[in-house]
């Protein structure tokens, strides 16, 4: 499977993954505190180069989701079709992260049934290892 | 001021394949010296080159296999397809503000034998790569296939609405000798049960991975007259980047689905004389099915979310409200990062496309919508 490749201005996110936190980059300037995503050095609202990393309630919504077909690489050829999915957070819908509905945080990409997924479906963050990286995947919030 | 200052008098091409035995230098020298000697100039007369940065033959290579003179402006354009119609602005820029005299723009690949550049892992994507990749999101048409499905369900657009776009650039390509999918019909059956890419796109939503070059030459208006052919004047050109835009995965703007195509407009339209209703044929950039009825919607064809309705009732065929990409586009004729919309729109306003617009005296050519994009508007 592919890791992610960090960033200077990505890697906390990663870091608190690991601990098992959904954190997004927040401006730090007082009068500001405008999250953004991707992370990236300086607030495009107000420049301020100060930023925190404010905790998620890790719960969200489908936006879109794609079911991708080969020609994959090996590693996603032999698991799909599997759903790549775009979650909007509850904390701020304009924050939407890319990733995968499974049936449980350690299952495969393809575990859940695509018939399953809709836009609009409330879904809870989980986190799993892949080959030594913490990464989210997302949980349908009902059965 | 750019409007009508200069004049694309001259078209070249190599033939598109899946396979062609040439390098893409050899490629990029046939389809330039083709260019040259359809607009009657000498090579030594080549002063000024613009391409992509996606270009693999550099300026360096093609100004010295040619014989061009002493060049004096040079410039390439970043973000892939987005980069197409903005190689003519440059040179038309720099023609009419007096930096150049003759410029060639010109597009090689070999994309139809090459290797897909997302299977080349090693080579990480910029930024948006460590947000998207890990989760199997690894091709364009994963990535638009997800704004595609938003698309779909936000504005009800169809499948249909997508085989209409799909279809309308086959029905041209088999008009076009030329074309990879010239005598090879599409049906909407074919369509409706074709494998699936990425789901919601099929197999017919995608582009053509073909081998092929392609190149024009700019000159001023007053050279213009001169020439061998009729000159096609560039009216319009414009670039867009929008506030806050991501490339392909535009997922964290406040509004993924108003891209580049929005912003290139505006400036587009603001530079002409006339605007989308008086717009005869257009070639709009086809790389995956859903950017057409995006773009329909960046450059004031219809409103928001009226891009699927639009392609209803044949509106893409030739006789409907805007016939689209008449050789076949990237869908059918060749996916040569969009350069043969530009060559077609030429051949439209020279009255030589094998899927000829009766009349035809103005045209959109649009480069990648879905990234930093360009456009032109081009008239007799
Ligand atoms: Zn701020």
């Amino acid at each position: 499977m592919l890791t992610p490749v960090v960033d200077e201005d990505g890697a906390p996110f990663w870091e608190y993954a690991a601990r098992g936190e959904l954190r997004v980059q927040a401006c730090a300037a007082p009068d500001c505190g405008e999250l953004r995503f991707p992370p990236r050095p300086c607030c495009p609202h107000c420049r301020s180069f100060d930023s925190e990393w404010r905790l998620m309630s890790g719960r969200g919504r489908i936006w879109s989701y794609v079911l991708p077909h080969p020609p994959l690489l090996p590693e996603y050829a032999a698991q799909a079709p599997y759903n790549a999915v775009l979650v909007e957070l509850l904390d701020d819908p304009r924050i939407r992260l890319v990733g995968n509905v499974v049936a449980a945080p350690d299952a495969p990409l393809n575990s859940l049934d695509p018939a399953r997924l809709r836009i609009g479906a409330p879904v809870r963050v989980a986190f799993t290892e892949v080959d030594g990286v913490t990464v989210p995947r997302w949980l349908l919030e009902r059965a | 001021m750019l409007k009508d200052a200069t004049a694309i008098v001259g078209i070249g091409q190599t033939p598109f394949a899946k396979q062609l035995p040439e390098t893409e230098k050899a490629l990029a020298c046939r389809a330039i010296l083709a260019a040259l000697d359809d607009a009657g100039i000498d090579p030594s007369e080549v002063d000024a080159f613009a391409s992509y940065t996606m270009e693999e033959t550099d300026e360096v290579e093609v100004a010295k296999a040619i014989g061009a003179g002493d060049v004096t402006f040079f410039s390439k354009v970043g973000y892939g397809g987005g980069g197409s119609c903005a190689t003519v602005g440059h040179l038309a820029a720099a023609v009419a503000t007096g930096q150049a005299s003759v410029g060639v723009a010109w597009r090689s690949r070999k994309r139809g034998s090459g290797p897909r550049p997302w299977k080349n892992t090693a080579v990480q994507l910029p930024t948006p790569g460590q947000w998207t990749r890990p989760f199997g999101l690894l091709r364009p048409a994963d990535e638009i296939g997800m704004l595609a499905r938003r698309y779909m369900h936000e504005y009800g657009a169809t499948r249909d609405h997508l085989f209409n776009v799909a279809l309308a650039c086959r029905n041209r390509a088999n008009q076009n000798p030329a074309a990879i999918m010239y005598e090879r019909p599409l049906t909407r059956e074919m369509y409706m049960t074709a494998r699936w890419i990425s789901e919601p796109l099929c197999l017919f939503d995608n582009c053509l991975e073909t081998d092929g070059a392609l190149a024009c030459v700019i000159v001023s208006a007053e050279r213009a007259r001169d020439c061998r052919q009729k000159p096609v004047y560039v009216h319009s050109a414009a670039q867009g980047l929008p506030a806050q835009h991501h490339g392909m995965v535009n997922y964290w703007n406040d509004d993924p689905l108003s891209g580049p195509a929005w912003t290139a407009a505006r400036h587009l339209w603001k530079q002409a004389d006339f605007g989308p209703a008086d717009v005869d044929v257009a070639q709009i950039y086809d790389a995956f099915t859903p950017l057409v009825p995006l773009s329909l919607e960046g450059y004031g064809f219809c409103g928001r979310g009226e891009g699927g309705a639009f392609t209803e009732g044949g509106a893409l065929e030739i006789g409907g409200r805007l016939p689209l990409n008449t050789g076949g586009g990237g869908l059918s004729e060749a996916y040569v990062h969009g350069f043969n919309l530009i060559n077609e729109g030429v051949k439209q306003l020279r009255g030589t496309s094998t899927a000829q617009v009766p009349d035809a005296a103005t045209c959109l050519v649009t480069a990648g919508e879905g990234v930093p994009t360009s456009a032109i508007l081009l008239r007799s």
